[in-house]
């Protein structure tokens, strides 16, 4: 029920936003999100942007994943 | 950057799943609050490269699954009323009431709609002045904002034959209520990732002061799951019990401050009673009284329901709570299948029983 997608926004009309999922268009609302604007990724619900996805953030998060499994089991107090 | 095949890289996920096992010293409970990590678990069968030390308890965070059957009952009621048109999310239609469903009723002549938004249901009522269009509202705090907003529309494009049913619940109180529940031991929890773009990780700082348990909100692609995994460890290992965010591209502290005021404005806290976990005090959001020409109840003068049990074959009760398996439950699998649903949990995808079944995970454990 709280399934969320990614979007890319393509262009914005208004409260209504025209965004692309993996390759389909589509319409979100973006009555619940400020600023949206063309070539953002943002999150979308139920029709609804929700929030915008942060480029920065995402690659921080997958530096930190190549960084893991470097220790062997057992080698932590 | 695509947000999605990034985070199902197997290289990656093979190093988490190493850096899990080199965190692992002993037996772990670990919640994940949401159906969709539920179903993201299964999908993607994380169970099988994560050592056996650690046990995910699925938890009720399936509106679906937890809206209890008095509802539902309520809900067809409406539908049956002359000139109502009952709109509402695909699974609520499925989902089987003390005698009949949306779909059965609907087959009988009543006129119900599925729709994807609330702003669907909101297009209904535009095109048909002349009908009462009510829109059966469920969800958490995920959901709730975008109701809100049709709500809020509603009153601004002077439409007068639109309400809604509210059922919408919010996730800090069944939290407590399952950490209070003495028959539930947990050591931690996996925040929902959605529920917090809207209200930010702030909500579950409780969950670590309070009740000591760590809690990581995190994202919905496998790799997202693992990372949190191993993050939760490290809380342990560190002996910290703190709130982090794992799902931090969408995800922040505060969350949407937008989407809150229109909770905020519409809907109001009220006690809610919850499939498997009773009435919980505060947990669900009703319409404020500035909007009852907007709730549906209402409008066509239906009064509180009276409490229904669960059929008596059903476990949904006690997996919501995550006190049993899906597999502890003697009609799972053989009387009550996703075609023909006894308990609501194997209704959606997201429901710790349909997510069990689609995934063969029932066979293993039956051995």
């Amino acid at each position: 029920m709280c399934l969320a997608i990614p979007a890319r926004v393509v262009s914005v009309d208004g409260p209504l936003a025209k965004v692309e999922v993996g390759g389909v268009s589509k319409i979100a609302s973006v009555h619940l999100l400020d600023g949206v604007k063309p070539g953002d990724y943002i999150v979308m619900h139920a029709g609804f942007a929700l929030s915008r996805l942060d480029e920065a953030e995402a690659r921080e998060t997958l530096r930190l994943l190549e960084q893991m499994g470097e220790l062997e089991p057992g080698t932590l107090g | 950057m695509k947000y999605i095949s990034e985070f199902r890289n197997p290289e990656l996920a093979r190093r988490a799943a190493a850096e899990i096992a080199a965190l692992t010293d002993g037996p772990v409970r670990i919640m994940e609050i949401c159906g969709g990590h539920t179903y993201v678990i299964f999908k993607h069968g994380l169970t099988e490269i994560l050592p056996p030390e650690i046990t995910f308890i699925h938890g009720p965070g399936c509106p679906v699954c937890v809206t209890p059957l008095e509802r539902v009952d309520l809900a067809i009621e409406m539908a049956r009323e002359k000139n109502v048109i009952l709109a509402t999310f695909a699974d609520m239609i499925r989902v089987p009431g003390s005698r009949s469903s949306l779909q059965q009723e609907q087959a009988r002549g009543a006129d119900v709609r599925m729709v994807y938004s609330s702003l669907d249901a909101l297009e209904i009522a535009r095109r048909h002045p002349e009908r009462e269009v009510v829109f059966f509202a469920i969800g958490f705090e995920t959901t709730a904002p975008t109701n809100a907003m049709a709500v809020l529309l509603a009153r601004e494009q002077g439409l007068k034959n639109f309400s809604i049913f509210s059922n919408h619940v919010t996730v800090p109180p069944a939290v407590r209520a399952i950490l209070d529940s003495p028959d539930v031991t947990l050591d931690a929890f996996i925040g929902p990732g959605h529920v917090s773009l809207v209200t930010g990780s702030h909500i579950y700082d409780f969950v670590a002061k309070e009740y000591g348990r760590p809690v990581v909100v995190a994202g919905f692609e496998p790799l997202d799951i693992l990372q949190s995994i191993a993050m939760i460890l490290r809380q342990r290992k560190e002996g910290r019990a703190e709130v982090e965010t794992q799902y931090r591209r969408a995800v922040t502290w505060e969350g949407n401050r937008k989407a809150q005021a229109a909770i905020g404005t519409v809907l109001e806290s009220c006690d809610m009673r919850w499939r498997g976990l009773g009435v919980i005090p505060g947990s669900g959001l009703g319409l404020r009284k500035a909007f009852s020409d907007y709730d549906a109840m209402a409008r066509l003068g239906m009064a509180e329901p009276p409490s229904l049990s669960d059929p008596k074959a059903c476990q949904c009760g006690d997996i919501l709570r995550g006190a049993k398996k899906p597999a502890d439950c003697k009609v799972f699998g053989t009387a009550c299948t996703p075609e023909t649903p006894i308990g609501a949990c194997m209704v959606s995808s997201e429901g710790a029983c349909a997510a069990h079944y689609h995934f063969g995970r029932h066979r293993r454990e039956a051995v």
